[in-house]
């Protein structure tokens, strides 16, 4: 998680118009990369990937993107193997992270 | 940031809505079924939802104050309130003449079982204009696995361990629910995510309290492996531990009728809270299943057609 700074004022609103239209903006949990909690990669082979996007839609987190064939963010990636697990072509194979 | 980049590529077809409006980065754990339940459900709502949560895993999960990984307006609320404040805010929302926007409470199985039950109790008796999800993972598991109303017999928890494990069923919140004569109320599983979604768009579209009872399983507290987590949600429906109905204005209706169904064995088999049980008592929970499947074609058959009028 980002620190904040210490010199960094907080943001005063004067007045309705100038707060963002919604009180949390989309997405700053982005911050946080989960990468480091991975102790195995998930990594696709690309010559038995059919683009089934099961892989999609069981990701938890998600960071697979929805493209031919998917790709997986590995900042945010946690390594929890379900998209090994489901893949019907074994397209998806387990590495050992840090090798 | 993910859809900017599937445009530029092949399109290729999804079964489910590609809109992402939850954020990766959150701190749930590896494998987390409740993550994938959020990330279903807001495919469906869309942006234009606001949430309120209760103490449970997903006031954890979305982060700490300035950051969230919703992407939704969150409020958090008091363990019992979930109802009452999502009630409020529903209110609020029609006093000041705005349309358009989904009301939803979100609550583990502890916040609806137990401890929300009486805010959930009055909010669907007074009618209120929200959708009350509850994502059912079998324990309090955000503050360390202890037992709840929903723990089904035969499992273990840090509060009934093995050598007394829970004994008893658990609560049917599908009848009591119903009971309230709502409109909608269905169960769901994050292992078919095609049916849940379906379910959250039919809720949006109505209105009066709608009622959702999703299950969504814990690596960490029901002890399996991270990757099991869909397998294991798949096979609660495939064995009829979890069967998938739907209740509007009273008419049931089974989405999935399973022809065959797996013994229940490999199911607990394949989680190390029922790692204790015996021969006698895995075929006591089988008879238990069967007798809930029975009651439930029972009920379809009795209720199923919509009364001619």
């Amino acid at each position: 998680m980002a620190k904040k700074k210490n010199d960094e004022k907080p943001i005063q609103y004067r007045c309705a118009g100038e707060m963002p239209p919604l009180p949390v903006s989309q997405g700053t949990m982005r911050v946080n990369k989960t990468a480091s909690w991975r102790s195995i990669r998930p990594r696709i082979i690309k010559e038995k990937c059919k683009s089934c996007m099961i892989c999609w839609k069981v990701c938890p987190e998600p960071c697979i993107a929805p493209t031919d064939p998917p790709e997986i963010d590995y900042d945010f990636c946690k390594g929890c193997g379900i998209c090994i697990e489901e893949c019907p072509f074994d397209a998806i194979v387990s590495e050992e992270e840090g090798k | 940031m993910c859809a900017e980049q599937a445009v530029k590529k092949k399109p290729v077809r999804l079964t489910l809505p590609e809109q992402e409006v939850m954020s990766p980065g959150h701190l749930a754990c590896q494998g987390c079924g409740a993550t994938l339940a959020m990330r279903y459900v807001l495919k469906s709502l869309g942006s234009k939802t606001i949430v309120s949560i209760p103490a449970c895993c997903w006031a954890v999960i979305d982060g700490p104050f300035p950051y969230s990984a919703a992407g939704i307006p969150v409020y958090h609320c008091a363990f019992e309130t979930a109802a009452s404040t999502a009630s409020g805010i529903s209110r609020a929302l029609s006093a000041l003449g705005k349309t358009g926007i989904t009301t939803l409470a979100w609550a583990g199985d502890g916040g609806t079982f137990d401890i929300g039950l009486q805010a959930l109790s009055g909010a669907a008796e007074r009618g209120e204009n929200l959708i009350y999800i509850v994502y059912d993972n079998e324990a309090y598991m955000n503050t360390g696995i202890q037992r709840s109303s929903s723990t089904p017999h035969g499992a273990w928890t840090t509060t009934t361990p093995v050598k007394h494990y829970k004994k008893g069923p658990k609560k049917n919140i599908m009848e009591i629910m119903v009971a309230h004569h709502i409109p909608y109320a269905a169960t769901a599983n994050i292992a078919f995510p095609e049916d849940l979604v379906r379910k959250v768009d039919k809720a949006k579209a109505m209105r009066g309290t709608r009622f959702i009872h999703l299950y969504a399983p814990c690596p960490t507290g029901w002890k399996h492996a991270p990757s099991l987590t869909v397998k294991i949600a798949r096979l609660a429906t495939e064995s009829n531990v979890f069967p998938l109905y739907e209740v509007e204005n009273g008419v049931y209706k089974i989405n999935r009728i399973v022809k065959n169904p797996k013994p229940v064995k490999d199911y607990l088999l394949m989680q190390g809270r029922f790692r204790h049980l015996t021969e006698d008592e895995v075929n006591r929970i089988q008879n238990e299943v069967n007798g809930q499947w029975e009651r439930i074609v029972k009920l379809e058959q009795a209720f199923g057609n919509a009364p001619e009028s």
